[in-house]
């Protein structure tokens, strides 16, 4: 990228809505359904002023009904729309299970391959805005599981605004979780951004003495707890998931055998999680490679509570990260 | 909204009387013998019979067009007939064959043509509300004169997918036809043991949409109302729903012994069988004489043996294609 292009300063929440306004520019089968996303201007503001714009026919206010609006949307996408269905939070998504895992992700098998579902859904996901549990679960990893849907996780602006567009291209169901404590974050981007790839993770942070794998929410967190460690010596690479199902396991591995060692840091809970997964292929693809075992950060095994500092201690957080790393490091290093 | 009497039933003309007979005995005969066939090991898995219950059916298709969109249960081979799908293709279905219209990925509660737009046998009770009202959304944000029948029984009633998708599409003015078949058993509990009102119509007219009750048991009855029904939804003016009062003679599945129901209570819905009972109305008008009932006995009897031959021929998919369909093999456009 030449150094001349012109960059912009915007939000992750701001990109988000210039994809979905350019997804609804460029194809006239495109509709937003969702809790509050007209008239209120979407519960994180993310679809603020679309109504205006696009009007409700295409900007569609529903009724506190997940199960409905989600299964309408897959409907609609099987007789020829291309539906964005956006439910408020990812604990609201529950209420949209049998949808989901029964219909969106087992239709195109059960019909023997005759009806697909171009379906997006984007929900919110993570903790650390004292949401307590019912909105603050991270669950993105749980969906992970199920095969017939895709998991994207944009952790950049460059993702929040290049993500939607590959997704509704994608003639399968693809669910998009955005990470609620990243809808504020400010940066650059190039003005011209637009549709980015969804299949291969991306090494945020170059680095040669340990990989740190990870996605989403704490994707800068950990970024962030590679530069306290390149202070005290260690040279940390970041490898940024950005799509959970299917996993770019050739991109995992190909940084665990430069490194030979590796953390994964997950908001997720620990027991049957992504990080269980990622833990395991890398013991299948790169066990001799390895200097150490790998581990994992992950939340606390609780409901994500209330009050701050309880919240704080159930995550991970940059200074777990390098603790973890320099006790790995300074005990087998 | 105030309910709607009975429809009265009305004199029909010899050669559609005779076609009505024709299909009902069509799809008897049909599943009379998948119960051989299951009990012969040839269908295995769930197979759930619709005998009792075919005027429905027959009378409520005979309201759609080619256009027109189908969203039925897991009781739904005489749905897939009556909407053309070849018995053939049903048959080797059921036998898991690769010609099967789901290419044996579906079964007996998984017929799916596109080309007959048939959206799915689904077997999640109230699963297919919300895809139907997703069908009609599509029609209606494309400005396509469709209409969408959905298909479900009285024990979605219970289930929250009913009332979401009939307080959306009632909302949205959706052009959905809701029919319900109401056999009186959500599998082994009875109607009055599961809703506090059995009445189903004042159900449905809360949601502000033309119900009325149909005689389940009278072709004609089911025919004209569900004429009546589409014309009021092609017009644009909503959704609506017709309960249909019916009754399922077989077990619930092929594991059913019935503990629920007397053979008394049996007994007695049989003396209504919609065939027998239509069949001596015809005799008694002198439209059905003993050579046409062979004519049409003999061509029900021709077309099932020829598809079990189909499906007899049908070829296993080799244990390699396993993982298709899972995904999209192209891309959408």
């Amino acid at each position: 990228m030449s150094a001349d292009v012109t960059k912009i300063t915007i939000t992750y929440r701001e990109a988000m809505r210039q994809a979905i306004r350019d997804a609804m520019n460029r194809d006239a089968r495109v509709f937003l359904m969702g809790e509050d996303v007209g008239a209120y201007g979407g519960c994180y503001a993310v679809t603020k002023g679309l109504l205006d714009e696009f009007g409700p026919e295409r900007i569609r206010d529903t009724p506190l009904s997940e199960s409905a609006f989600v299964g309408a949307g897959i409907g609609a996408a099987m007789n020829g729309m291309r539906p964005i269905v956006e439910i408020m939070t990812v604990n609201f998504s529950l209420l949209a299970l049998d949808q989901i895992i029964n219909n969106a992700a087992t239709i195109l098998h059960m019909s023997g391959g005759q009806f697909n579902i171009p379906l997006v859904i984007r929900m919110t996901t993570g903790a650390g805005r004292q949401l307590a549990a019912q909105h603050s679960h991270s669950l993105e990893g749980w969906y992970a599981h199920i095969p017939g849907i895709k998991v994207l996780a944009p952790a950049t602006l460059e993702d929040a605004r290049g993500m939607l567009w590959t997704a509704l291209e994608d003639p399968d169901p693809v669910l998009i979780f955005e990470h609620g404590t990243l809808y504020n974050m400010e940066g650059e981007l190039a003005a011209d951004a637009g549709p980015v790839e969804i299949a291969k993770a991306a090494v945020r942070r170059a680095g040669s003495d340990i990989s740190l794998i990870t996605y989403g929410g704490t994707l800068f967190k950990t970024l962030e707890a590679a530069e306290q460690l390149a202070s005290s010596g260690i040279d940390a690479e970041v490898v940024d998931l950005r799509t959970l199902r299917p996993l770019d396991t050739e991109t995992i591995l190909d940084s665990v055998n430069r490194t030979h060692r590796a953390v994964i840091i997950d908001e997720g809970w620990r027991s049957g999680s992504i990080s269980a997964e990622i833990s395991a292929r890398i013991m299948e693809g790169a066990f001799y490679e390895l200097d150490l075992p790998v581990e994992r950060i992950c939340s606390a095994e609780v409901p994500i509570p209330y009050a701050k500092h309880l919240e704080e201690a159930a995550l991970p957080q940059a200074s777990t990260i390098v603790a973890t790393v320099t006790r790995m490091i300074g005990a087998h290093g | 909204m105030a309910l709607k009497p009975d429809i009265v039933t009305s004199n029909v003309d010899a050669d559609h009387a005779l076609a009505l007979l024709q299909e009902m005995v069509r799809i008897r005969r049909f599943e009379e013998k998948c119960a051989e066939l299951y009990s012969a090991t040839k269908i295995r898995g769930f197979l759930h019979l619709y005998i009792g219950e075919e005027a429905v059916a027959v009378g409520a298709m005979r309201a759609l067009t080619p256009e027109d969109s189908v969203v039925a249960t897991y009781r739904e081979h005489g749905h897939a007939l009556l909407r053309g799908i070849p018995a053939g293709a049903i048959m080797a279905e059921m036998f898991g064959k690769q010609e099967g219209c789901s290419r044996g990925r579906g079964g007996s509660m998984h017929l799916f043509d596109a080309k007959h737009r048939f959206f799915g046998g689904n077997a999640i009770v109230g699963g297919g509300l919300p895809l139907a009202v997703g069908i009609a959304l599509a029609d209606k944000l494309a400005h396509r004169s469709r209409v969408t029948a959905c298909f479900f029984g009285d024990g979605a009633v219970a289930e929250g997918e009913f009332h979401e998708s009939m307080n959306l599409a009632a909302l949205w003015k959706l052009p959905v036809l809701f029919f319900c078949e109401n056999n009186l058993y959500g599998m082994g509990t009875a109607l009055r043991r599961a809703e506090s009102e059995t009445d189903l119509c004042l159900k449905a007219s809360s949601y502000e949409m033309p119900a009325w009750p149909v005689d389940g048991m009278d072709v004609v009855a089911c025919e004209e109302a569900a004429h009546r029904a589409a014309l009021e939804v092609r017009g644009g003016a909503g959704p609506c729903f017709l309960e249909f009062r019916t009754y399922r003679f077989r077990a619930h599945s092929m594991y059913d012994p019935q503990l629920y129901r007397s053979k008394v209570e049996v007994e007695e819905w049989k003396k209504h069988d919609p065939i027998s009972t239509f069949r001596d109305r015809l005799t008694a008008d002198g439209i059905l004489d003993d050579a046409k009932l062979k004519l049409i006995e003999d061509a029900a009897a021709a077309e099932i043996e020829e598809a079990i031959a189909f499906a007899e021929a049908g070829t296993w998919e080799p244990d390699e294609e396993l993982t298709r369909f899972a995904y999209s093999e192209v891309k959408a456009s």
